[in-house]
């Protein structure tokens, strides 16, 4: 039998696992549970189109495009408890949008108006990382402190707290994740170690990192590992949420691998022709992760298309608000960069600040073009 | 022979030193099939073979221990850094490793390895993607430390560092790769490689100046004439060593230097450089030496970089307060 996790074919058929079932909780409507997870999935997309429109118009210096990933990222996005926290990459918009960032916010750092345009305190969703797998060790350092806080086991459902890492699976190769694997188990940390396997790490494929699939590797570190289809996005759900739960009943680290595909480019400056066959794309557009909910829902006349309207509309009016909202950022002032250095800015940056403030007075007197 | 960009240049030159040398290896992420990110090494893996330009795991100090282990077994691998950002996960290996085995082993051991770092900002990317992280290589004994700032340069300083048997970090301006070209010819030989170079003749002050910031203090120099004043470029080319008699001699001349680079002031190439001047030529000093930098503060978002890194009206405003002295 494949180790893949699976609930939904990509025909949009419901499949068992004899371990997984997608359950949304009491009191939850299936359907409507699943309708919501194929919003959530359809305006990341949107989010994602525009964005990556945006950078083509020269609004955003760059974009890591999302396409394909949707499911990977919802369904972990919303299996998430508002106690847990994420320590995400810098392709994670899905589950981001899934803790509620605005869209707005997520433009920021490409714009390079900001370095992260939320508060990570407020939304439990830390700030994006660019060093490859930096933040795996810090999602387990934090998984480590709810831990001596007292705060996994308790059996009370809303103060029980999980901790997320993502990753890719080039970020698998680093030393900082393999150290995260061992902290982790070797604490039992409450931390789930979530790897969006898109089998790309910009031009080198899966094979240059592993010669196994990554899933199994948890096990040479002493903890469990799975492997879910990545574009399934009831099993996505399915399989976070058993192992956020694992954590959160104080039972330690899990790695889940969750096997995608990056569709696009890997960001807006990288041209995948160079390394990658249209074949494989094309094979991997039959398993989109959007058409087989889809799919579902309509087969069993669980979905109207006045229901489909509404969600284009709402897709619509989230691309202008983007649009006009990117534009409008605004700059930072060119002295934050003195005042936000520190906690407490030292007495030689703020010489060298009110320093740089003069200059940029005196030269907006002499002559305004150079300050641009 | 023909007109190049930077990021040709070094292509060109990693190629020729390929053909030369059969123990010279390529190394890094993405430097296979994809050519690099900057495709500096296009075209290498479909001529050389994939066991000598070699596609790595996502792992910088994966990336330099390995190359420790080729160059003590007779290699010479120069490996590619994607961004100046990401050599800290190696930083580890290049200073307390790559620095040291020479020393260690009381000179029976040799690692010429070249570390290629395109470093520097201004190109609009997010974090991590512009730093200047010279200083904490030309501050560890053991290693050497190079920049070059044009094509012709960068074709000949690489292969030269390539050829050499210290372990050269070198650095590339990755904003200037693509804009503007030069005229390489093969048939004119290079100079030392461990020398800085005179690039613009001048009397009143000395710009010092690497990497990215020669072209600023070359347009600085340039509309510094049309006020009538006449300012000497020196590019330092090599960071460690520092050549300093060129410099010393104008300094002589002009009694007044500015020092120019992208890095952080505190603690950059610039203080040392002051120092040196100071400990030297004080009596031929006019004015105390200036820095021009990058100030100490993380690296700012893209929207304000212009307004961070020195620019032609920061050079002249500081070339005002030396003559103003
Ligand atoms: C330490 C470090 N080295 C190199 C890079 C440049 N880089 C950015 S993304 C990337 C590939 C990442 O691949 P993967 O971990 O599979 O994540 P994906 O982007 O495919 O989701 C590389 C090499 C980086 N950001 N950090």
């Amino acid at each position: 039998m494949s180790d893949l996790i699976q609930l939904l074919t990509p025909e949009g058929e419901r499949v068992e696992h004899p371990e997984f079932r997608f359950d949304p909780g009491p009191g939850v409507d299936e359907a409507e549970m699943i309708r919501g997870l194929l919003r959530d999935m359809v305006l990341c997309r949107r989010l994602d189109t525009e964005a990556t429109a945006l950078q083509r118009h020269g609004e955003l210096g760059i974009w890591a495009p999302l396409l394909g990933q949707e499911a990977a990222q919802v369904g972990a996005g919303r299996a998430l408890r508002k106690q847990d926290h994420v320590f995400p990459t810098y392709r994670e918009h899905g589950v981001a949008w899934c803790r509620g960032i605005d869209p707005l916010d997520m433009l920021s750092t490409w714009r390079g108006t900001d370095h992260g345009g939320w508060d990570p305190v407020a939304t439990g969703f830390h700030l994006y990382t660019i060093v490859i797998g930096a933040q795996t060790l810090h999602a387990t350092g934090y998984a480590m402190g709810v831990q001596r806080d007292g705060l996994v086991g308790t059996g009370d459902p809303d103060r029980d707290t999980a901790v997320i890492a993502h990753f890719g699976d080039g970020a698998s190769s680093q030393g900082d994740v393999n150290e995260a694997f061992v902290f982790a188990a070797s604490y039992n940390s409450p931390v789930v170690f979530f790897c969006q396997n898109n089998q790309w790490a910009i031009s080198e494929p899966m094979e240059r990192q592993s010669r196994i699939p990554l899933f199994k590797r948890a096990q040479g570190f002493g903890f469990p590992g799975y492997q879910v289809d990545g574009n399934d996005v009831l099993a996505t759900y399915a399989v976070a949420q058993a192992a956020l739960q694992r954590a959160r009943d104080g039972e330690g680290p899990t790695l889940v691998e969750a096997y995608t595909y990056r569709m696009g480019a890997h960001t807006t400056t990288d041209d995948p022709t160079r390394y990658r066959l249209s074949e494989d794309v094309e094979h991997w557009k039959l398993k989109d992760p959007i058409a087989r909910v889809e799919a579902y829902l309509r087969r069993n006349g669980l979905v109207s298309d006045e229901w489909f309207a509404e969600l284009e509309a709402e897709a619509d009016a989230l691309g202008v608000r983007m649009r006009e909202g990117c534009h409008a950022l605004p700059d930072p002032s060119p002295l934050s960069p003195f005042n936000e250095a520190y906690a407490e800015i030292t007495p030689e940056l703020e010489t060298q600040r009110d320093e740089f403030a003069a200059y940029l007075s005196g030269l907006q007197g002499a002559a305004p073009e150079v300050t641009r | 022979m023909s007109t190049v960009t930077l990021a040709k240049a070094l292509n060109l030159g990693l190629r020729r030193a390929m053909e030369e040398d059969p123990k010279v290896l390529v190394m890094g992420e993405d430097v296979g099939r994809l050519g690099g990110v900057f495709r500096i090494t296009d075209g290498l893996q479909k001529d050389f073979g994939e066991d000598r330009v070699i596609d790595t795991p996502l792992a910088e100090s994966g990336i330099v221990g390995t190359a420790v282990g080729l160059a003590l077994r007779g290699y010479r691998p120069v490996v590619e850094i994607q961004f100046d950002g990401f050599v800290y996960p190696a930083y580890d290996q290049i200073v307390c490793q790559v620095a040291k085995m020479h020393s260690r082993s009381r000179g029976r051991l040799r690692l010429p390895i070249v570390i290629r770092i395109p470093f520097g900002g201004g190109i609009g990317a997010v974090e991590h993607h512009s730093e200047s992280p010279e200083a904490q290589f030309a501050h560890t004994p053991g290693l050497k430390v190079v920049a070059c700032s044009n094509p012709v340069d960068g074709y000949w300083m690489l292969q030269q560092a390539i050829a050499h048997d210290d372990p050269v970090v070198f650095l590339e301006p990755k904003r200037q790769y693509h804009s503007g070209k030069a005229e390489l010819d093969a048939a004119v030989g290079p100079g030392p490689l461990f020398a800085s170079r005179v690039a613009r003749a001048g009397g009143d002050v000395t710009l010092l100046c690497y990497g990215p910031t020669v072209k600023t203090c070359l347009a600085a120099a340039d509309a510094a004439a049309t006020e009538g004043r006449s300012l000497e470029v020196i590019d330092l080319r090599t960071l460690s060593p520092l050549d300093m008699d060129p410099v010393l001699d104008s300094v002589r001349r002009t009694g007044r230097a500015v020092v120019v680079h992208e890095a952080h002031m505190n603690l950059g190439m610039g203080s040392e450089i002051a120092a040196r001047i100071t400990e030297k030529c004080f009596y031929s000093l006019e004015a105390p030496v200036l820095r021009v930098g990058g100030f100490d503060t993380p690296y700012p978002s893209a929207r304000i970089e212009h307004e961070w890194l020195p620019d032609v009206d920061r050079v002249l405003d500081a070339v005002d307060r030396v003559l103003g002295f």
